[in-house]
């Protein structure tokens, strides 16, 4: 499935693949609490990827769909009692509507690059006001799911099982993402990412994938909310809807290398292992690992147009790359 | 197979294209023939649906499709290439050609196959598992062409395919379309480079102003003064003749 | 219900002046450069720390504060211009987007750290002394505000029309090469701009913190205000800046009247997402 086309990117993932499973023999609770909090940013972050990485369309309001999961999820268990699952399951679709419902409005007004950021971070804050302003969603007091531990309620005692499980459902995203890099979807998405109008002529409906983009980041953003709320079992409209969580999307994939599969993820986790080194470091100060995101990612744009993978991907490249020109 | 009728398009106050006529029959090669700011890639660009003519009409195959968005007219099998290349960088080759391929082919395996084919038929085979930003401009142009065949479309508008090559690749160039031509394609091209038109072209439509202002031969459009004057200047046809004389 | 509206539309407006000369300096740096400066918001916020811990600690009146803030932040603007956007966004538009916004997460990060998100504000009580306009009972220092952002229009207007950097400005403006031809330094002339959009910000600052308050999320907010009215008068335009601030001062003067106050600012929100929908794609196109 994977196209790897250095040792530099092989080494890269096997060193991200034995951290990920090293996590379960080094009893630590303090890792596996971090790791298990970058997974579920990685989730978001791979949500990203695939309107920013594949299709170019960069969104800085991505908190919309990740707040719209959470928030659908916690209103119809806390409010109506309904199912965990059915409730997961609800939030992904409505995630996924609300993004479809965004890029209609948008893209049918043909808002493209910095405007489409501005627009969705506009929704993202209009968003935000009304889960503070609106009872049924908590108001400013937020939401808080009752402590119930067990399968059926997707809440995990166990810190391994939870683990495993957040750990499955990344790989089961990077999958899907793997499935769209590979498909007519994702070569149409990318087409419209490089150059739309030869899409247009090439007889692709560039409107309706991008629409289509914007529905499946969704589902994935909605996905990686509900599994906060999973997690935490309490959400807020600035912890669901904030900037933060808008930033946190876009950082990873765009550090690690938009539009690969394991960009996003590489990057989560080696961002977050940043933000706690530093954090460890520096005492527990709040906003500080913001502070080296932030410098980390103006180095990413400057020194690694394409993400650490584009830059692992330039070490020791396969013989293959360099055939003949003719 | 086209028939375009009266399109008229203008920018303000300045009229691009007005009651541009043209007829492409099947099996033919075309050209669009016009000095620069003529209102070619305007025909071209109302003919594909990428604007919308304020009059006239768009006839493929007996259907009307004035109007009609780029993707659909690429379904029905008319496809524009364009003048400034950009192959999708961040794909292969072979990637690039799979696009078009995509049209009709949903399956990957099945668009890479048919993008493997058009590739090799167009003379790329060495250059499939090349990044496409890694390609000269002749190179871009090929993949261009090939791109649109991979959609299986049948008649292809092609804007200025041989600008910017040199003559030995031009000489290729002209080989390829000629061959495409001749296993059931039909082209209508924009053109500058004359010996390239002269070549390949049954008939040809000039353009200038926004106006047609001849049809023929290409040998029959070379000597109409009309043409000439609209290429070199007004009185230019006059003082040619009177050098040959002289 | 009707006699609250003309107060609430008069202190909408005394609050769009300050918007507008937020956004006076967004505008004047997308119309010069093409960027989009996220930070702008966030060097706010710094301005408004500034002015506050000028009066704390050395007792500086906000307004005396005026003449040392001011050129401070020509200078930081200056500098970050010439030192760190320019340097790295030779890319794609996206790039110096997501620039600004690291810029923006930096200084605001930074500001929770050392100053924690504690809200702050200063006490000067004459600002606080109402004047009675059209029956509406206006904070002196709100009209101070009100003048002071709509005195500085002409004057920039004037400072564009009339000056030698403001004609090399313009020049950049229009045609970046051009003016580079016949030999105005170009870096320099986008690091000034850059200069006095922030400028702008921190006389919007003095203006501002006597009747509002700090936080380090502050930034946030007026950014995206900003932003609509940029957008809503027209990418670049001067005057537009200044009559969509106004409007949206009322607008959200008016949605707070009938909406509440927490939900107020959604008004401004909406709006800037019906201005991005539904202006012409002449403006919409710019992306790469």
């Amino acid at each position: 499935m994977m196209k790897l086309n250095s040792t530099g990117q092989v080494v890269l993932i096997l060193v991200a693949v034995a951290y990920l499973l090293g996590v379960y023999f080094i009893s630590s609770p303090v890792w596996m609490g971090f790791t298990i909090n970058a997974l579920i940013v990685a989730v978001l972050a791979l949500s990203w990827n695939v309107t920013g990485g594949f299709g170019g369309l960069s969104s800085f309001g991505h908190a919309v769909l990740y707040g719209t999961g959470a928030y659908t999820s916690a209103i119809l268990q806390v409010t109506y009692g309904v199912n965990a699952w059915v409730a997961l399951v609800a939030g992904i679709a409505m995630a996924a509507a609300v993004g479809g419902f965004i890029g209609a409005l948008a893209f049918r007004y043909g808002v493209k690059g910095s405007y489409f950021a501005l627009v969705t971070l506009a929704f993202a804050e209009v968003f935000r006001i009304c889960a503070a302003s609106f009872d049924f969603a908590g108001g400013g007091s937020g939401l808080q799911l009752k402590l119930a531990p067990g399968i059926s309620n997707i809440q995990f005692a166990d810190r391994t099982v939870l683990y495993t499980f957040l750990l499955a459902i990344v790989v089961l995203v990077m999958l899907l993402t793997a499935w769209i890099k590979y498909s007519r979807f994702g070569a149409y998405l990318v087409a419209v990412r490089e150059n739309e109008d030869a899409a247009r002529a090439l007889g692709i409906d560039t409107y309706r994938i991008k629409v289509l983009a914007m529905a499946v980041s969704g589902a994935f953003g909605g996905l990686a909310g509900v599994l906060y709320l999973q997690l935490w079992l309490f959400i807020d409209s600035s912890i669901a809807y904030g900037s933060s969580v808008s930033i946190e999307a876009l950082i990873g994939p765009i550090i690690g290398g938009a539009g690969t599969v394991w960009g996003p993820v590489l990057g989560t986790l080696g961002l977050h292992l940043i933000g706690e080194g530093a954090k460890t470091l520096l005492s527990n100060a709040p906003g500080l690992n913001f502070v080296l995101y932030a410098v980390v990612l103006i180095c990413a744009l400057r020194f690694m147009p394409n993400g650490l993978v584009g830059l692992a991907g330039r070490i020791g490249p396969f013989a293959k790359k360099e055939s003949k020109d003719a | 197979m086209l028939e375009v009728e009266n399109l008229s398009k203008s920018f303000g106050g300045l009229k691009a294209v007005s009651n541009a006529t043209l007829q492409v029959p099947e099996g033919s090669i075309v050209g669009l023939l016009g000095p620069n700011g003529a209102g070619k890639t305007t025909c071209f660009t109302m003919i594909a649906g990428f604007t919308k003519p304020d009059s006239g009409s768009v006839r493929l195959r007996g259907k009307d499709i004035t109007g009609l968005a780029p993707h659909h007219i690429c379904n029905l099998g008319m496809i524009r290439t364009f003048q400034i290349v950009q192959p999708f960088a961040g794909l292969t080759v072979e990637e690039n050609i799979a696009v078009g391929a995509y049209l009709h082919h949903h399956e990957r395996k099945e668009a890479m196959a048919v993008a493997r084919d058009v590739g090799k038929r167009l003379g790329m085979g060495t250059l499939l598992d090349r990044p496409a930003s890694a390609l000269t401009i002749a190179g871009r142009k090929r993949l261009e062409l090939a791109r649109a065949l991979a959609t299986g479309a049948k008649l292809l508008l092609l804007d200025e395919v041989m600008a910017g090559l040199i003559p030995t690749e031009i000489n290729e160039i002209v080989g390829i379309i000629r061959q495409i031509r001749d296993e059931g394609h039909t082209f209508l091209m924009i053109e500058h480079v004359m010996q390239a038109v002269m070549s390949l072209a049954e008939t040809a439509y000039v353009l200038n102003q926004g106006v047609m202002i001849a049809h023929g031969t290409p040998r029959d459009l070379v000597r109409d003064p009309a043409v000439v004057e609209a290429y070199l200047g007004h009185g230019a046809a006059q003082r040619l003749q009177e050098d040959d004389h002289a | 219900m009707s006699t609250l509206i003309l107060p609430a539309v008069i202190s909408g407006l005394m609050m769009g002046a300050v918007y507008a000369l937020v956004a006076l300096g967004l505008t004047l740096i997308y119309g010069v450069l093409h960027i989009i400066n996220f930070a702008h918001g966030s060097l706010l916020m710094l301005a408004l720390y500034a002015v506050y811990f000028l009066n704390t600690y050395l007792g500086i009146d906000p307004y005396l504060a005026i003449p040392i803030v001011l050129p401070v932040f020509f200078a930081l603007g200056y500098a970050l211009q010439r030192g760190l956007i320019g340097p790295m966004s030779s890319g794609s538009e996206q790039n110096v987007l997501l620039i600004t916004l690291a810029v923006s997460i930096i200084i605001e990060n930074l500001a929770l750290y050392f100053w924690t998100s504690n809200t702050r504000n200063i006490d000067i009580p004459y600002v606080y002394d109402t004047v009675e306009l059209f029956g509406a009972f206006i904070p002196f220092g709100r009209v101070i505000a009100f003048f002071g952002a709509l005195a500085v229009v002409p004057l920039l207007w004037l400072f564009m029309a009339k000056t030698r950097t403001g004609s090399a400005i313009r020049a950049v403006a229009i045609e970046k090469r051009g003016a580079e031809l016949v030999g105005i330094d170009v870096n320099h002339t986008y690091a000034i701009c850059f200069g006095i959009g922030t400028a702008c910000v921190a006389l919007a600052a003095c203006l501002l913190l006597p009747t509002f308050y700090v936080t380090p999320q502050v930034g946030y907010t007026f950014v995206l205000v900003a932003f609509t009215t940029v957008v809503l008068g027209g990418m670049g335009s001067l005057v537009g800046a200044l009559v969509a601030g106004l409007l949206l001062g009322v607008i959200e003067s008016l949605c707070g009247l009938f909406l509440g106050d927490s939900l107020g600012q959604i008004g401004i929100f909406i709006a800037f997402i019906l201005i991005l929908l539904l202006k012409p794609s002449g403006i919409m196109g710019k992306a790469p």
